[in-house]
């Protein structure tokens, strides 16, 4: 589609500015002022809606598509969360309202407070802070703290373990908190190799990176025993929340001995994604930890106010401009407010009935790593179809053409074509059986008409982009 | 309780069977009894009308009646209608980032739209898919210069917005990064204190135009400097004010970030907002974050795909340029969509209505209190006879926000009140607020 500076036509407007004084450019002296124009294009408001509208239409989303997206969680966002997002009094808010007076901000601070404490009673966390944007931005948190707490003890640390099975953020993370990495290998059920992990350990790590459930879609049977070995060494233990989805009710990370843990509220919280985001990567901590966690921390007084507490001894600063993505955290309030216990226990029942479901109508067409229970997604490969030189990538672009999102493909890293799929639960049988049909039919292409599976997709508006092209001869702007 | 698994009891037992598992319960197995949770004590759940009504309740209790006249790097701008609709189209805010490029080319496009008007309003060439906030943003680029002249230290005006200032310290504190914080002159930069501390051990200069206090200013000739020291220049900007004020990349910059919250986006008690970066072709390869490129399909089709993904986490893991994966999208889509409906004359306008009003105000408040000299654009610092924290509680009680008491975060600053004043602001407004300020002090 034509971009939208090909559809300027010169002295169009999409607003009314309103009245204004030329002369007011006078309170500036001409050295301050810009001398070449914005080039911002020049539409109606018509043009603009439909243009963009247009553009939606091209996208597939949870709202228009089955998304099993492994790792992503694209559940359904229910519309009571947005709606709670945009009531008046929270978004008119000021962020320096609570700053300068936090009797003006208290339904704000009481919402902070709450889930707050919600959080840690699903946790089993002693403390959550609501600043970090996003997962990412939450991992680089924990291992800030987790370098403030071993520099206050005095601990020599160098080094974050990290399973080589962990989403990419995890070294990443660790890396802009200033660690090295070292990377332990995964054994043959789909978890951490216990005998690696003794072997690399030594007093120099800082701690351990883990998700549970594995990226694989699978229980870390073990993760007691990672527990006793991180502990012997003084590291200390993080939880990815990634894959929280799949154990709500069934397993806190607190009551296994986390010191940190962080929570991608986009994904079991609902909030949506937003084609990329703004997510919310909320962090709790244990009782080693709170003298560390950044400030204000929102408390409440002996009145029963909300306030703002500066007085974390150790603190390590802060994160994010005020309270995180506040917008975001409101939505997965409402949310849990909604579900309450016993929806937030069925919420992950279903996850995992889900993924189980498909694993099980699947393992005869798909090479399946670890054949055993999953948790809320299934890691499957093309191994099967490669035979006939069709790979995961061509699966995916096949399920495209069948009107479905595909699976994550290519991650985890150590599954050789990996096709990582996580349903949700908010998708019901008959979905997943359209899904099921439709990777039977592509399985059986594969074999027959490889071609057809490799040219997919061929009912959207482009076919496959020239991805190397992209990255040679850049081109990042329209014009 | 409200519910969102649409499982019948039939369906489940027939799944179970399909599984061969005997119970939900079994589907658990791996998981070791004495891992069980100690607790789960939450409450039981609400139906969609009595979630909402607590929220409404919330809501209503936050005091948000008040005219505001408090900016601090984050503002009381007008979002028109079709910015809410276009942004409520679920096929954008329910879908995932656009790693599927054939089903996901509305939301390249409107990324790759994106990039073009940050370019265009930053007089800048490359701009990434979106940060976080104009605090990350801080850090991500001065990360970028460390990455691209191999040195670590820092130089920062104290006119950067303190709260950015906060989480560029704290992101450093395990690396072997030097921040040094230069003290401004009163409200503005101190050239002479930054011009001894530009040599070759700094990694960045970082400035910001309008400072916190309001200040407007040209840092060409700093970035002249920076120049012959291969000091990376930084320049933390205000978008709205781009619409009048000299641009990052007519100073000379090669790096500018912002936070967008201007641009279409509601104060929402902090966020989300979203993390501008924008900087010259050199950098491309050193940026963190997303950006989309535009290529052609099988066909020879224009089209769009996120690219140069090779400097990301999800490919270079510890090497990666940054760790941000999720960004701020959904919101980089409402600042496009501002920009688009904008357009050239009116973003023109809007910024000069900024001037005006902010113009007005400072007149008025000048009559009878001392304003603090320099040229502005939308926010001013006022000196009070005594402290600025008690005149705002005073303020508030005839519904203003008056203002940000400067010791906040300069406790040497305690009768300095910093004022900004938006599009929103009517002369009535104005000249109101400015006889209740008279009648305050």
């Amino acid at each position: 589609m034509d971009n939208i500076f090909s559809k300027s036509v010169k002295g169009r407007s999409g607003v009314d500015a309103g009245k204004v004084n030329e002369k007011a450019m006078e309170a500036i002296p001409a050295s301050l002022r810009r001398a070449a124009e914005s080039g911002l294009p020049e539409l109606s408001e018509l043009d603009v809606v439909r243009h963009f509208t247009v553009l939606s239409q091209k996208n597939f989303s949870v709202d228009t598509h089955f998304y099993p997206l492994g790792s992503c969680t694209m559940k359904y966002n229910p519309k009571a969360n947005e709606a709670a997002a945009a009531l008046p009094g929270f978004t008119g808010l000021h962020p320096y309202t609570a700053l300068i007076d936090e009797e003006a901000a208290q339904g704000a601070l009481e919402v902070i407070y709450d889930i707050s404490r919600q959080l840690c009673e699903i946790t089993g966390m002693k403390r959550f802070t609501t600043q970090p944007y996003a997962g990412a931005h939450g991992e680089l948190l924990g291992i800030l703290l987790t370098a403030a707490y071993h520099r206050k003890k005095g601990n020599n640390k160098k080094y974050i373990v990290v399973p080589e099975s962990a989403h990419g953020t995890n070294p990443a993370s660790a890396a802009v908190a200033g660690y090295t990495i070292i990377t332990v290998a995964v054994d043959k059920e789909g978890g951490i190799d216990i005998d690696s992990l003794k072997e690399k350990m030594n007093d120099e790590v800082a701690g351990i990176m883990m998700t549970l459930p594995s990226t694989l879609g699978v229980f870390e049977k073990r993760i007691s025993e990672v527990v006793a070995i991180a502990k012997k060494y003084d590291a200390l233990m993080y939880y990815d929340g990634a894959n929280l989805n799949a154990i709500l009710g069934k397993l806190r990370p607190g009551d296994v001995g986390f010191d940190i843990v962080h929570i991608n509220l986009h994904k079991t919280f609902s909030t949506p994604h937003g084609g990329g985001g703004p997510g919310s990567g909320v962090v709790g901590v244990s009782e080693r930890l709170l003298d560390f966690l950044p400030v204000p921390v929102v408390a409440k007084d002996h009145t029963g106010r909300f306030i703002l507490d500066y007085s974390v001894k150790n603190s390590i600063g802060q994160v994010a401009s005020f309270f995180g993505n506040f917008g975001v955290i409101l939505k997965a309030y409402t949310y849990i407010l909604m579900l309450g216990r016993e929806g937030l226990i069925d919420l992950s029942e279903k996850a995992v009935l889900n993924a189980n479901y498909c694993m099980a109508k699947l393992k005869a067409f798909y090479d399946l790593p670890y054949d055993r229970v999953c948790m809320h997604e299934v890691v499957f490969t093309a191994k099967k179809q490669n035979a006939y030189g069709v790979h995961a990538t061509d699966i995916a672009k096949a399920l495209i053409d069948r009107g479905i999102h595909p699976p994550t493909i290519y991650f985890p890293l150590v599954v050789d074509e990996a096709i990582m799929i996580e349903p949700t639960e908010t998708e019901s049988k008959e979905t997943m059986d359209f899904f099921i049909e439709a990777m039977k039919e592509i399985a059986g292409l594969a074999q027959t008409d490889p071609e057809k599976i490799k040219n997919a997709p061929v009912t959207t508006e482009i076919s496959r982009p020239d991805e190397t092209k992209a990255a040679r001869d850049l081109k990042l702007t329209c014009f | 309780m409200a519910k969102f698994t649409p499982h019948t009891e039939n369906e489940i037992k027939e799944m179970l069977s399909d599984i061969g598992a005997q119970s939900m319960g079994s589907l658990f197995s791996d998981i070791p009894g004495p891992l069980k949770p100690k607790s789960f004590n939450l409450p039981e759940g609400m139906t969609e009308y009595e979630a909402l009504s607590r929220l409404t309740t919330l809501s209503a209790s936050n005091e948000t009646g008040r005219i505001l006249f408090m900016g601090g790097g984050f503002y009381d701008h007008f979002i028109p209608a079709a910015v809410d609709a276009v942004s409520s189209r679920a096929e954008f805010y329910t879908a995932y980032t656009p790693y599927q490029p054939e089903a996901s080319q509305g939301t390249l496009q409107a990324i790759f739209e994106y990039q073009t008007m940050i370019a265009k309003l930053t007089g800048l060439e490359v701009s990434n898919a979106s940060l976080y906030d104009g605090g990350t943003a801080i850090y991500e680029a001065a990360a970028m210069a460390i990455r691209t002249n191999g040195r670590s230290r820092i130089i920062i005006d104290a006119g950067v917005n303190p709260v950015y200032r906060k989480i560029l310290k704290t992101y450093v504190i395990n690396q072997d990064v030097d921040i040094i914080e230069a003290d401004l002159k009163d409200i503005s930069t101190d050239r002479e204190k930054i011009t001894a501390l530009l040599d070759e051990q700094a990694a960045a200069l970082i400035v910001q135009t309008p400072n916190y206090f309001g200040i407007a200013d040209d840092y060409t000739d700093l970035f002249k400097i920076c120049d012959e020291k291969g000091i990376t220049k930084i320049m933390v900007f205000y978008p709205m004010s781009l619409g009048v004020l000299k641009t990052p990349g007519e100073m000379g910059a090669d790096i500018a970030v912002a936070d967008g919250q201007s641009l279409g986006l509601p104060l929402s008690f902090g966020g989300p907002y979203l993390g501008i970066m924008v900087a010259s072709k050199g950098y491309v390869r050193k940026m963190p974050g997303r950006i989309v490129g535009e290529t052609l399909d099988r066909n020879k089709k224009k089209c769009y795909v996120l690219t140069l993904q090779a400097r990301e986490q999800h490919i270079r893991r510890e090497k990666a340029t940054s760790n941000i994966c999720s960004n701020q999208a959904l919101c980089a889509l409402r600042a496009v969509v501002y920009l688009s409906l904008m357009g050239k004359e009116g973003f023109r306008k809007i910024s000069l209505l900024n001037l005006e009003r902010a113009s007005y105000l400072k007149e008025k408040l000048g009559a009878f209190t001392e304003v603090k000299p320099g040229a502005t654009f939308n926010e001013f610092t006022v000196k009070l006879k005594g402290d600025a924290g008690e005149f705002v509680k005073k303020m508030e009680k005839k519904g203003y926000y008056a203002g940000i008491p400067a010791s906040i975060y300069y406790p040497d600053k305690k009768n300095y009140l910093i004022i900004a004043a938006t599009e929103k602001r009517t002369v009535v407004e104005i000249d109101n607020f400015a006889e209740a300020f008279k009648s305050a002090l």
